[in-house]
Formats: C-alpha cells, sequence, structure tokens
C-alpha cells in the first residue's frame, strides 16, 4: 500500500485527456437531445404567436405580459407556493424524525421500520392517488365507512376546503420514506470516532442529535428541499388523476402544470403553454438556487 | 456502543409505521373483493364470505382481449430499454466525472445542475412537439428515449466512483498497459457494484411508475404503460356507456406494484449499502 500511495502523489494522478469524453459522451449526447435541446426550443416558441390571420409571428415578449396579468395562472401559482410552505415541511420534518430514531439505535425492529415506511416510495403516483381516492370518497369509500360505522360525519376530503390538503397528504404519503432515506444514508457516514468523544464527554442523545448530526444532514438537508421545491412546483398527477372525483374543485387549471397541459392539448396554445412553463421554470431555479446559498452559507 | 432500546420512540415511529402500511392493507383486503362488496363491506375488512382475488385476478387479466397484459409488457420494455439504458449511461458518465480530467469537466457539471433545476413540465411540451415532428410521439421510443437520462443517477455514480474505486489501482493497470476501457469493466465495474444496483433500482422505479411522460406523448392504447391503462380503466366508469370496473382497477393497481416491492425487499442489502456509500463526500 505504502508503495502505491508513493506512486500516486506526484501530480498526474488523472490524466487530462479526451479520455474521459468516450465515457461522459454518450451521455451529454442524450443529454442534450431531452433536455438542452427542449428548452431552447421552448424560448423559442415562447417568443412567438400563431395567429388565425398571419399565421406564426414573432412577438417579442408579449406572452410573458400577457402570463404575468393572467389570474388563472397566478392562482394556480398561489395553490402550489401553499403547497410548498406547508406540506414540505411537515413531509421533511417527519422524515428527519424517522431517520433520527432509526438511527438512535434505541429502536426495537429497526430495519422492520425502515423498510416499511419506505415502500410507498415504490408506488406509482397513479395507484397512490386512486388509492386515495377511492379511500377519501364518502360513498363507498373509507371515509364513507367511518360515517357509517360511528354514525359520524366527517369532513368531506374532497371538498373545497380540503381538497389541496389531501392532495398533500397523498404527496406527504408518497416521499417521507424516500426522504427518510436519504437523512439515513447521511448519517449512517458519520464517523464513529465524534460518536466516541461525545460520549467521553458526557453528552447527551439530545446534545449529539444538535451538535453531530444535524451539522452531517446539511447537504442532504438541502438537497431534499430543492427536489420538493422542484416537485412542487410540478405538482400534476396527483391533482389530476383525482379530477374526476372532483371536477368542480380542482379545475384544469388548478395548478400552473395543469394549466400549461390543458394550454396545449386542450387548447393547442403552444406557445402560450411554453411561455407558462418557462415562467414556472425560472421561478423554480431561483428558488432552489436560494435554497442552496442559504444551505451553503450556513455551514 | 450499546444503547437502551426505547418502548417510547418505538411505539411513535410505529405510527409513521402504520401511516405507511395502511393504505396498502387496504389495497390487499379490497383486492379480494367483488366490485358489488367493494360498496358493501367495511373498508379496512374483507368481505365476509365472498373472497373474490383470484376471480379478480383472472378477470384483470383477461379484460378487453388481455389488454392488462399488453400494457405489462410495454412496462417491463419501457423499463428494461429506459432503466437499463439510463443506468448504463449514468455508470460511464459518473465514472469518467470522477476519474478522468478533461476540457470542459466543468461546463458539464453546470450544464448538468443547472439543467434538473428546469422543471420536467416546462420540457414536456416543447419535448413533445420536437418527438412529434421527428413522428417518434405515439412510439415507444418517445417513451423510452427521454427515460435514458438521469442526473441523480449520474450523480450517485458520480459520488460513489469517486469513493470505491482507488485512483492506485487505476494507475496500476495503466503501468501494466490496460486500455481505459478494459481497466474499466475489469478493474471498476466489479467494485461499483453496490452503486449499479442503487441507480438501476431508482431509474426502474422512475420507469415503471411513470406517468407524465408517457400520457403526452401516446395516444394508443395498444402502447400504454401499466400506470397509463389503469387510469383510463378507472376513468371509464365516468364515461358514457362505460363499465364502472373498480374491482379491476383496484387488483391490477396491486399487481402493478407487487414487482417493484419485490424487487426492494429482495435487494434491500446492496441499494441500501449503495446509497449509504454515495452520500460519502470528498
Amino acid at each position: 500500500m505504502a508503495i502505491s500511495d508513493a506512486r500516486a502523489r506526484p501530480g498526474r494522478r488523472r490524466r487530462r485527456s479526451l479520455e474521459g469524453w468516450t465515457f461522459v459522451g454518450p451521455f451529454m449526447l442524450v443529454f442534450a437531445l431531452v433536455f438542452l435541446a427542449p428548452i431552447g426550443y421552448s424560448i423559442y416558441l415562447s417568443l412567438y404567436r400563431n395567429r388565425l390571420i398571419g399565421g406564426n409571428s414573432f412577438v417579442g415578449l408579449d406572452n410573458y405580459s400577457q402570463a404575468i396579468g393572467d389570474g388563472q395562472f397566478w392562482s394556480g401559482f398561489g395553490r402550489v407556493a401553499l403547497f410548498l410552505v406547508v406540506q414540505v415541511p411537515i413531509m421533511l420534518l417527519l422524515a428527519l424524525l424517522v431517520a433520527l430514531a432509526v438511527d438512535s439505535g434505541r429502536l426495537y425492529g429497526k430495519a422492520f421500520f425502515r423498510v416499511s415506511i419506505f415502500l410507498p416510495y415504490a408506488v406509482p403516483a397513479v395507484v397512490a392517488t386512486l388509492m386515495w381516492g377511492f379511500m377519501y370518497s364518502n360513498q363507498f369509500g373509507l371515509v364513507g365507512s367511518i360515517n357509517d360505522a360511528l354514525h359520524v360525519t366527517l369532513p368531506e376530503p374532497l371538498s373545497a376546503d380540503l381538497a389541496l390538503a389531501s392532495i398533500g397528504n397523498i404527496v406527504t404519503w408518497e416521499f417521507v420514506g424516500y426522504n427518510m432515506l436519504i437523512f439515513y444514508s447521511a448519517l449512517q457516514v458519520v464517523p464513529v470516532a465524534l460518536y466516541e468523544s461525545a460520549a467521553i464527554d458526557g453528552a447527551g442523545q439530545f446534545r449529539i442529535v444538535r451538535a453531530i448530526k444535524l451539522p452531517h444532514l446539511r447537504g442532504a438537508l438541502v438537497i431534499a428541499t430543492i427536489f420538493s421545491v422542484i416537485g412542487s412546483f410540478q405538482l400534476f398527477n396527483e391533482p389530476a388523476i383525482m379530477r374526476p372525483l372532483a371536477r368542480n374543485v380542482i379545475t384544469t387549471a388548478y395548478t400552473p402544470n395543469m394549466y400549461a397541459y390543458s394550454l396545449s392539448f386542450a387548447g393547442r396554445q403552444y406557445n402560450y403553454a411554453a411561455t407558462v412553463a418557462i415562467i414556472m421554470g425560472l421561478i423554480t431555479m431561483a428558488i432552489a438556487y436560494a435554497v442552496q446559498l442559504r444551505g451553503a452559507r450556513e455551514k | 456502543m450499546h444503547r437502551r432500546r426505547s418502548v417510547v420512540l418505538t411505539a411513535l415511529t410505529a405510527l409513521v409505521a402504520i401511516y405507511s402500511l395502511v393504505p396498502l392493507f387496504w389495497l390487499v383486503v379490497n383486492a379480494t373483493k367483488t366490485q358489488q362488496g367493494l360498496i358493501s363491506s367495511f373498508g379496512l375488512w374483507f368481505d365476509d364470505g365472498r373472497f373474490a382475488l383470484v376471480d379478480n385476478i383472472r378477470l384483470t387479466l383477461t379484460y378487453d382481449d388481455g389488454v392488462f397484459v399488453r400494457w405489462l409488457g410495454n412496462t417491463l420494455l419501457y423499463v428494461v430499454a429506459g432503466a437499463g439504458g439510463a443506468t448504463l449511461l449514468a455508470t460511464l458518465g459518473g465514472y469518467g466525472l470522477a476519474k478522468f480530467d478533461f476540457p470542459g469537466k466543468r461546463a458539464v457539471f453546470a450544464v448538468v445542475i443547472g439543467a434538473v433545476a428546469v422543471p420536467g413540465t416546462a420540457l414536456a411540451v416543447p419535448t413533445f412537439l420536437m418527438f412529434s415532428k421527428m413522428g417518434l410521439t405515439n412510439t415507444p421510443w418517445s417513451v423510452i428515449i427521454p427515460s435514458l437520462v438521469s442526473p441523480f443517477g449520474l450523480y450517485l455514480m458520480w459520488t460513489f466512483s469517486a469513493q470505491a474505486v482507488p485512483d492506485e489501482m487505476l494507475e496500476a493497470a495503466r503501468i501494466d498497459g490496460a486500455g481505459e476501457f478494459f481497466t474499466f469493466l475489469r478493474v471498476s465495474v466489479p467494485l461499483l457494484g453496490p452503486g449499479i444496483v442503487t441507480v438501476l433500482l431508482f431509474t426502474v422505479v422512475a420507469t415503471w411508475n411513470n406517468y407524465f411522460l408517457p400520457l403526452i406523448m401516446l395516444k394508443d392504447p395498444r402502447w400504454y404503460p401499466l400506470t397509463i391503462g389503469l387510469n383510463s380503466w378507472n376513468d371509464q366508469a365516468g364515461t358514457v356507456g362505460g363499465e364502472a370496473v373498480f374491482n379491476l382497477v383496484i387488483t391490477g393497481s396491486l399487481l402493478t406494484i407487487l414487482p417493484l416491492l419485490a424487487a426492494f425487499l429482495l435487494l434491500q442489502r446492496y441499494w441500501q449499502s449503495g446509497l449509504a456509500a454515495g452520500s460519502v463526500k470528498e
């Protein structure tokens, strides 16, 4: 080992050549086709407008100013923003607590908990939403059964007041385990020496969590928050699949994503749909960047 | 270090486990009911005296000329080609980023990280329009090609390669005169095993569960994956003259998630160690 260490040390541990491209090239090629080209095409589309008379013409930023004054777009945006500030903290806090509990070594049946809480992640959003949709139903669903059995009237999960919270519950159910696993894996690589010195210093469980575990989780927390921000702003599957159960509450513009989808596929307004998608992309990137900066600053 | 186990902490964690498992229990219970039983019996327990699981499975597999089996075959095709290809590209790419210096490496990093923050939906409509011009929509390619790119997989393989493959071993192989690709196959791939299994599982889940992409790309029910197919059965009840087949929706859902649950449980040891190793920094 000592010999190879000595051999590795002098400056050129890694070759600086084009050989790396033979490995990274294939990924980048497909990446360019399915990420970069559509982004470019989107920007192009957003600058044009298709009129009945005159055909496709360049309109500059007209589509953007239309979107800025579009009430339907902003009400959908407000909904996902509310979703973001309520659902994401609940989900991440729950995931964090479970990860700390599983990592503490103080649980009976730790492996069972780790796996069973993770399992919903393997369930497709379609199946998860269909299942919860059935359970939410007060006619022949679980809510209906409980109403009948206990002679009570529970509030309707798909009413105007509760629909967003009901969707939040589905998303939380799907992703608590996934986030727990990200946090748990990050905790697995905390050096044991840190725990040993903490034990020598006589630190209690809570002190260890605060002084050792949470700082080690910062990177994973930033990543999980960014993914959750992106997920919230992209919200589509759950409300779209739930829509047939509550057409008056969950409209086609319920989230910006659903709005863009219905603009293009029901309204054939591709240019405006691209504009809406780009605005959402820019806002998402700005927030993801802010989360990252904050995460880095607190280091 | 031996720590005292706590009943209170176990009970609190059990609440989260119950929350996670109850819907799955609901699914299993209700897959044993007839369409009538779904309405008349209590949601969280079996229907007295009527156990229709076998009937439901048979009906699910044969309904509408066995279209469910066709959807299952499509899903398998998308998963093998899409997730398999994504894992291959992510492994090669992550390894290349971890073990080589090359002109443009920093640009690759910046572009991939930047593009990940762009929501998939911002891309969906233009991707559809592009693919439609290329004549790819409504073909399996329209689902497979976008599935080939997994930025998360690339990131995971990058951190994993950096940690699992010692530079000294690569240097030794190079001094022995081995080519880079031979070194990769013979020296590195065996060390990358847990990382590859982890990325494969996550890309398999992403492809198996994909809904938005095939929804946009496919019109022809014969190319549907299971997710779109199940939802079309569910919607059938709301259309004029459509037959309500909720028992088939529920049994089909159960059949859809079983392969993934099995894969996660069987390969647990590999993907968990792969994920933990992948989160090591430096």
